[in-house]
């Protein structure tokens, strides 16, 4: 199931920069320790990981747990090296996938 | 004639809901809170049975007073060359007092450029939060932060 | 029953702050909030604007018109939000910036309405607000108006719930007091939809008002209800040149 993502990323980058990657995505993280009005647990469902490729290989990963703020929102860093796309997977507990890309042109 | 106006009580069943708020906490904020048993057992598993801490090079920095525990926002950043033969390759989080001591890894390598990282985490209450930093030689940095979590003052039931 | 609080015999023309102290919501939230808020790469309220700019541009309804269509670029939109909420003269009525956006995917794309606080009208609603980010609210308050301000005005003034506690007890007599742990702001709905850490989502200034009736334990009208709409137009009138700050960051 799709969810609304946002990338905050330069397009492009000299080569050797260190550049900075802000992401958001829309979900609600929900805990499993929330009880609704009538005492019953509200039943957990969470992003459980996220990871970052660039052309290809894996730069960034992050393992997510209940403790995350719903709509997840993570920045890392990464060298420019190449031109290519970067492509960002969220996988929930049922290991439903999102992804979300964004290309950076490398000089 | 009585101007209905001027009183308007909650439905009965909004009174159920919320009514209770004035002896306990409503049951929308009843938080689970975890003990030192949970963070140590934790941090065993994820760090190793003999893990040895060295304080040092991890810079955190999150509010002393959180705004509301729901968002709390967390920034890392581990003072590291980052190349490949020195680097940082996981930042854990762990949590005192959450229900769920681990809070988050970053799995970082040479192609980060720095180990610096943001996040927003949630705090159940009035804790310590420890960042441990494992490079790629195998040790371990750490530092802990204290952030003060208050209750809000009004329930919202939106 | 004429003794009703001594608020209400106040004149309409007088907000009750002075102008030199009048605040934004902005004001009484943390410095880390106010950055987020600030910032609009770390703004989470942005993943609905964003999204509102994507909705923007869909075809929907028999003849595929988008917003676009009609309105251009969202940029046009700039200037529309510090008039609302506004008699619509056509619609016979007052209407906020999200009844609004409803009457005109129902009447000219003759599309299916996006339900009050769904978050396809949140996104929409952000878009547009967005676009008036950093200009001064300014309402119309006579004229056609006149009415539905003079209900605001009762409304904010009337105590009410079980805690018998009217608007201005807290937002006028008291800001800047602590409520438990938290400080009592002034009230405006400048930043709204706004991205709320309570609900850790998007919500529009109805879900904060509803929030606020349940506070006071007083039977919350509903969202897009026309009481809450005259409601609003008073406390866009209470914070006239305040600056809109959609989507701001909130407790």
């Amino acid at each position: 199931m799709a969810l609304a993502t946002r990338i905050v990323a330069p397009k492009t980058a000299k080569k050797g920069d260190v550049v900075e990657i802000k992401t958001l995505i829309n979900h609600v993280m929900e805990t499993g320790f929330r009880r609704d009005n009538m005492g019953r647990a509200v039943p957990r469902d969470i992003i459980t990981k996220m990871r970052c490729t660039y052309a290809g290989e894996e730069v960034f990963a992050m393992d997510m747990f209940t403790g995350i703020a719903a709509n997840p929102f993570v920045v890392f860093t990464t060298v420019a090296t190449e031109t290519g796309t970067l492509v960002f997977e969220w996988t929930d507990m049922k290991g439903e996938v999102t992804r979300a890309e964004a290309t950076l042109t490398v000089t | 004639m009585k101007d209905r106006t001027r009183f308007r009580p909650i439905s009965r069943r909004t009174a159920i809901a919320g009514g209770l708020a004035l002896a306990v906490l409503p049951a929308a904020t009843q938080t689970v809170l975890a003990d030192a048993d949970d963070l140590a057992a934790a941090m065993t598993e994820a760090l190793g049975r003999d893990y040895k801490l060295n304080e040092g090079r991890v810079k955190v920095r999150v509010p002393e007073l959180a705004e509301n525990g729901n968002v709390v926002p967390l920034r890392i950043q581990v003072e590291s060359p980052m190349t490949s033969a020195d680097h940082v390759k996981t930042i854990f989080v762990f949590s005192e007092k959450n229900p769920i001591a681990n809070v988050a890894r970053f799995h970082l390598g040479p192609r980060a450029g720095q180990a610096r990282v943001q996040t927003n985490i949630r705090l159940a209450a009035t804790q310590h939060i420890t960042v441990v930093a494992r490079m790629s030689g195998g040790e371990l940095w750490s530092t802990t932060a204290k952030v003060i979590v208050t209750q809000g003052a009004c329930i919202d039931d939106t | 029953m004429l003794l009703l609080a001594p608020c209400a015999a106040a004149s309409a023309q007088d907000r009750g702050i002075p102008a030199e102290d009048i605040k934004s919501g902005k004001a009484f939230v943390s410095r880390e909030t106010q950055e987020q808020q600030d910032d609009l790469t770390d703004n989470p309220g942005m993943l609905w604007v964003e999204r509102g700019g994507e909705l923007w541009k869909e075809p929907a309804g028999p003849e595929g018109k988008s917003c676009a269509s009609c309105h251009g670029a969202p940029e046009s939109m700039k200037g529309v939000a510090p008039r609302y909420p506004l008699v619509d003269e056509k619609l016979g009525r007052l209407v906020n910036l999200e009844t609004r956006i409803q009457a005109c995917v129902a009447q000219h794309q003759q599309a299916l309405v996006p339900p009050y606080e769904s978050q396809e009208l949140l996104a929409l609603t952000s878009l547009v607000a967005h676009q008036s980010r950093g200009l001064p609210m300014s309402v119309k308050i006579d004229g056609s108006a006149a009415p539905f301000f003079a209900q605001g005005d009762k409304l904010f003034h009337e105590k009410q719930g079980h805690l018998d506690l009217s608007c201005a007890q807290c937002h006028v007599e008291n800001w800047g007091k602590r409520l438990r742990t938290e400080t009592l702001s002034q009230g405006y709905a400048n930043g709204f939809p706004a991205y709320r850490l309570e609900w850790q989502t998007l919500g529009s200034s109805h879900r904060r008002l509803r929030a606020c009736f349940q506070g006071v334990r007083a039977e919350p009208f509903a969202a897009g209800s026309p009481e809450f709409i005259a409601l609003e137009l008073y406390l866009a009138w209470r914070g006239q040149g305040l600056a809109i700050e959609t989507p701001a960051v909130r407790r």
